[in-house]
């Protein structure tokens, strides 16, 4: 279980430094490695000397992130258009961290949402103010279904849900194709593995939907569905009692049992909790960005959730503005791309970068001298198996 | 750490300056949009063919490479500008398209069927535009559709595979089932057929079954892990000529060749292998090739002509879009054999899928 052990390190070790400053801090490192691995990405202007030349690349680099990122409404749209499945699949992977799971399936838990979502999208044609909401319920649904699996295997015979949900993503991902490949799901006139188009009233309403001639803004209904998510999610965990329940099995669960709560029940629940939002950011890019769904629709943004709920610490807000910031590099990255001669890989390595900064504070202290105050959240990843 | 853009780079010079001038340009210019910025750029070149990849990005070693190195030979050939971009996930496509139509390409490049619905949409929302899409069929009156009569060299590497077999047993196995993979393995298992028909011989095809249209997949493309462990239990089953149809994966089926001595050969796919992956060369007997550069190179050329448009292109063993590469000795009967089975398939007396 040396996986849980280290994932737990880090997640333990970021909850215990103060945030903000620290954040900051750490994309501003990760920015300053990037230019370097710009430089020596452009090995034939250093090998000219030409530093200048260099340096131009750099800055031209990180100014087509910003301009791609938030420097236009198209490049807001984009923005908001990448961060909404990011938000609610970060909320997915930080309600498990408070209950003191990892879920490591938000792809699997997505794809599964995808697929009921789609279901009802293709199947039902309007009225649009039943269709979407119901499509959206089932992507929650299916979602949940999902994510209940590996609650249930943990409950009840303790197969630890890190192994399960992975296990779990690759059949959903099997799942998906097959499932593509069926004369329900694959479109009439199409051999390989894509799905039927969601009906026109199905889809969710594009947010600039009310300017004229703008096709290029994509952003999509998604987002409010995901801004309500985060709400939800801030409301559950601080005022509902099982919000409660899942804060104290999430700090100690002996002591939670011992409190007379039903540990197994908030296992299955904290899972179907995660797996609904997970379920949700699967409707929000069937109904919302594509329309249809192919094999590969969840992408690897279940992985990037489990950063983006890491660098968020957990909480409603900072997983908001973590998976804010990750859209906004990916939308930037598109832009950077286009303009320069840098590769879009540049992007996952920023990414990487910041959550390494931000789980060695120690490094960040060393490199800008700083003192990072330990700050005690009174938040501990409860281990098992350790 | 990006060999493949450095070619890129002389061509971007002028660009890049450019984004410099406007990144050191201050407060002037950072309120503009993108679209601005890119009005900015010196009066757009002759000819500017863009090309937007799937997920496997320009240095995939499969089609996405093969379909970049065609619109370089079209830089050379036919001096216009290129530029491509790589899709991380699917969500990339449309913004994608969209930065292409907003520069101004002449005409623009989609890699694999997974591409089919956002060029259909841009292509419909920009008829002045010119569109061609790697493996897919048009889908409107200005999309070029490039797609390959595989089964044709496929067929004849199956005959080559069935007339050379020690063991009578070949096998092939695909990555995922989808039509553009399946049809080389349909092409083979028919060749081998064939074989049997002409010369009374009954030689197996392990991993295919023509009836069924199903047989042995990896369910990837990148896994090498899988392409020997597919070739091992096919080789186990006296398979001593095998066929893999899944780009990186047939890696591991070569890997695991080499290591079997010369008990199993490989037949490699989409480009000929004992040069693109030359340091196991000698397991190659041929390889079937489908020359997207070569789709892409006469797509970017008809395009700048006006012309391309609402049909498709199909390369066959008669226009040269397909072909095979035999990269071990054969007999002199066998090649006339193959020679013959050749025109037979251009002329239609032998149907090759």
């Amino acid at each position: 279980m040396k996986i849980v052990v280290t994932l737990r390190k880090i997640a333990e070790r970021i909850a215990r430094t103060s945030s903000f400053r620290l954040t900051l801090l750490a994309v501003l490192s990760a920015m300053v490695v990037g230019a370097f691995i710009i430089v020596l990405s452009d090995i034939n202007k250093l090998q000219n000397g030409d530093i200048l030349g260099a340096i131009k690349t750099v800055g031209s680099a990180y100014w087509a992130l910003v301009i791609g990122s938030v420097g236009s409404l198209r490049a807001i749209s984009a923005t908001i258009n990448s961060a909404t499945p990011l938000i609610l699949c970060g909320v997915s992977v930080a309600v498990a961290f408070k209950a003191g799971l990892f879920n490591i399936g938000a792809t699997g838990q997505m794809l599964a949402g995808g697929m009921a979502a789609l279901w009802v999208g293709f199947a039902m044609d309007g009225p649009g103010f039943v269709q979407v909401p119901l499509a959206v319920l089932a992507g929650a649904l299916g979602g949940a279904a999902y994510g209940a699996i590996p609650g249930i295997l943990k409950a009840r015979t303790g197969a630890h849900e890190v192994i399960t949900t992975i296990m779990l993503n690759n059949m959903a991902g099997f799942l998906v194709l097959w499932l593509l490949k069926t004369n329900l799901y694959q479109r009439e006139d199409r051999t390989d593995p894509i799905s039927k188009l969601v009906t026109a009233p199905g889809h969710l309403p594009r947010l600039f939907g009310f300017m004229d001639n703008r096709p290029d803004l994509i952003a999509h209904a998604g987002f409010v569905v995901a801004i309500l998510a985060v709400i939800v999610y801030s409301w559950f965990l601080n005022r509902s009692t099982t919000g409660f329940e899942f804060r104290a099995f999430g700090m100690n669960a002996d002591a939670a049992q011992y409190a007379g709560m039903h540990t197994k029940r908030l296992t299955v629940m904290a899972m179907m909790f995660a797996g609904g939002f997970a379920g949700l950011a699967g409707s929000a890019e069937v109904l919302g960005t594509y329309g249809y769904a192919s094999q590969n629709f969840a992408g690897n943004i279940g992985y990037d959730a489990i950063a983006i709920a890491l660098l968020g610490r957990s909480t409603p807000l900072g997983t908001l503005f973590a998976a804010l910031l990750f859209g906004a590099l990916q939308a930037g990255g598109r832009q950077m791309q286009a303009n320069t001669d840098v590769p879009i890989d540049l992007i996952v390595v920023l990414r990487a970068l910041i959550v390494m900064f931000i789980a060695a504070p120690l490094l960040i202290k060393a490199i800008w001298r700083i003192k990072v105050e330990p700050t005690s959240l009174g938040q501990a990843f409860r281990g098992q198996g350790s | 750490m990006n060999m493949r853009k450095q070619t890129m780079k002389g061509l971007a010079v002028g660009l890049v300056a450019v984004f410099a001038l406007a990144a050191c340009g201050g407060s002037d210019t950072a309120s503009d949009t993108t679209a601005a910025a890119v009005d900015t750029t010196p009066a757009a070149p002759t000819g500017l063919a863009c090309e937007v990849t799937d997920t496997g990005g320009v240095d995939d070693k499969g089609f996405n490479q093969i379909a970049y190195e065609g619109l370089l030979q079209a830089a050379d050939s036919l001096g216009v500008t290129t530029e491509v971009l790589e899709s991380v996930s699917d969500a990339d496509y449309a913004p994608n398209l969209q930065s292409f139509v907003d520069k101004g390409c002449n005409i623009i490049i989609t890699v694999g069927f997974l591409l089919a619905d956002a060029t259909k949409t841009f292509a419909e929302a920009n008829p002045t535009v010119q569109f061609a899409i790697v493996d897919s069929n048009t889908s409107a009156a200005n999309v070029q559709g490039l797609t390959f009569a595989t089964d044709q060299p496929s067929f004849l590497a199956g005959y080559m595979a069935a007339a050379t077999t020690q063991t009578g047993i070949v096998g092939t196995f695909g990555g995922i089932n989808i039509p553009p993979v399946s049809i080389f393995m349909q092409g083979f298992a028919k060749g081998v057929e064939y074989y049997n028909a002409q010369k009374g011989t009954s030689v197996k095809v392990l991993g295919w079954d023509m009836a069924k249209q199903d047989g042995t997949f990896a369910g990837n493309f990148n896994s090498l892990d899988d392409g020997r462990n597919i070739a091992k239990s096919q080789s186990d089953e006296g398979a001593d000529i095998i066929f893999p149809v899944a780009g990186p994966v047939g890696l591991g089926s070569a890997a695991f060749a080499m290591e079997s001595g010369g008990k199993v050969k490989i037949i490699g796919v989409d480009v000929d292998m004992s040069v693109s992956n030359a340091t196991q060369a000698e397991v190659y007997v041929a390889s079937v090739l489908k020359k997207i550069d070569a789709a892409v190179l006469a797509a970017v050329g008809s395009a700048l002509n006006g012309e391309g448009g609402g049909t498709d292109y199909l390369g066959t063993l008669e226009n040269g879009g397909v072909g095979v590469a035999i990269t071990s000795t054969i007999t002199p009967e066998l090649q006339a054999e193959l020679d013959a089975v050749t025109a037979g398939i251009i002329d239609g007396s032998i149907v090759s899928k």
